[in-house]
């Protein structure tokens, strides 16, 4: 189980082995809809890991402290919700005040990651595989950053797309689900770096 | 009396107390996965076989009824800068009752699915449709929407899922159809299967659209 793993481990399987984008399938629709240019892209990776790493440190302490205790595990589903809904509100208001050269780099991202599939979803698997504290903040972090890595890339890849010669009908969103396809092949290969 | 002005004010507005044209907009017209290009996580990833993604179909069906049939009901108390909160709450109950119906009468079927249940919460569709047609339109309609949309949704992810299990494993809904001879393409059934039937059927929608405007 992922939960006896050193935190290398961990690392490397939240990261490249089940890549969130590309072997998990989650977080596509901004997948999709940013990376048509490197610079958003760049943004929107960073402010995923940001606020993955927070909000999901956030709702284990929320579910081990909170839940937990209380026997109301079957309330997860809105309680994770509602809490990154309101921590990422939370977060924009304090980086707003205090560090306003991130805000502007960050510009819409931020509240746009509220619906971002990845952050819940890490939540959900940190408590799913039963990780520790410490797990789950280099867990999360794996995740976000596999989600950052895949998004960069493939906002190079599709930047270049652009201009190839490619049929009538496989332009625009097409052609990008192809070449995700060929990533997530590419991606198939860390399979055997480790057993579980 | 207030039935009376109720209907006479509908007509004031132009509008149909239940319109059907709602429905088949979600099925093709709207599709929600083809031509928005929302909730594509769940589509993709529980398409490996016919079963779960019919599974996942039905979950979202009735999610999206539920939760469009109730926002509809309050769309009128609800404060207008707290509604996207509320819509989440009602989106998230319903797929938490979707959630321990489904652990308790197919546990198969729930384990497949995985941490994609508890994820429908997050998918675009459900709080497009709340926040986009649900909070601005009467309580039939709302419903005829869900049903649509859903069905719409439903009726992708089980080509999908037709197209990969077909090839990728040989079997339709766990029978077997070609016989032991059959080499099965591996490739369909593992994650890049999913974006490649996804890319072709995206090309093809594109390519009736322009054959269309052709004529």
């Amino acid at each position: 189980m992922l939960n006896q793993a050193n935190l290398f481990f961990i690392f490397l399987s939240a990261f490249l082995i089940n890549n969130i984008l590309l072997i998990r399938f989650l977080g596509l629709c901004s997948f999709i809809g940013i990376s048509t240019d490197v610079k958003s892209s760049i943004g929107m990776g960073i402010a995923v890991v940001f606020v993955t790493v927070m909000a999901c440190s956030l709702s284990w302490a929320v579910y081990n402290f909170l839940l937990v205790p209380f026997h109301l595990e079957y309330l997860r589903t809105t309680t994770f919700i509602l809490t990154i809904a309101s921590f990422v509100q939370f977060e924009e208001m304090i980086i707003r005040k205090k560090l306003p050269a991130l805000y502007r780099a960050f510009g819409i991202y931020l509240p746009l990651i509220t619906t971002n599939c990845v952050i819940l979803a890490s939540a959900f698997l940190g408590i799913d595989y039963k990780l520790s504290f410490i797990q789950n903040l280099i867990f999360s972090f794996g995740i976000s950053f596999g989600y950052c890595f895949g998004i960069i890339i493939f906002a190079t890849i599709r930047e270049e797309i652009e201009i190839a010669p490619i049929p009538e009908s496989f332009k625009g969103v097409p052609i990008a689900f192809i070449l995700a396809a060929l990533m997530s092949l590419a991606f198939l290969g860390f399979k055997g770096l480790f057993k579980l | 009396m207030e039935l009376e002005n109720f209907w006479r004010k509908l007509k004031m507005e132009n509008k149909r107390l239940i319109d059907f044209k709602v429905f088949l907009n979600g099925i093709w017209r709207e599709n929600p996965i083809l031509f928005i290009m929302l909730g594509l996580c769940p589509t993709l990833a529980v398409s490996g076989s016919v079963r779960d993604a019919l599974g996942m179909g039905i979950a979202v069906i009735f999610v999206l009824t539920g939760s469009n049939f109730v926002v509809s009901l309050i769309r009128k108390i609800v404060p207008n800068h707290v509604r996207i909160p509320v819509f989440i709450v009602v989106i998230a109950t319903f797929v938490t009752i979707t959630d321990y119906i489904l652990a308790a009468y197919s546990p198969q079927i729930h384990k497949n699915l995985g941490v994609y249940l508890p994820l429908i919460v997050v998918n675009c569709i459900i709080l497009g449709r709340a926040e986009g047609f649900a909070s601005k339109n009467n309580v039939f309609n709302s419903i005829l929407d869900g049903l649509g949309m859903g069905i719409g949704f439903t009726l992708i992810i089980f080509i999908i899922s037709s197209v990969r299990e077909i090839l990728g494993n040989g079997t339709f809904m766990g029978r077997n159809i070609f016989g032991s001879n059959f080499e099965p393409f591996l490739i369909m059934i593992m994650p890049p299967g999913a974006f490649f039937v996804i890319g072709f059927l995206i090309a093809l929608k594109q390519k009736i659209e322009k054959g269309s405007k052709k004529c």
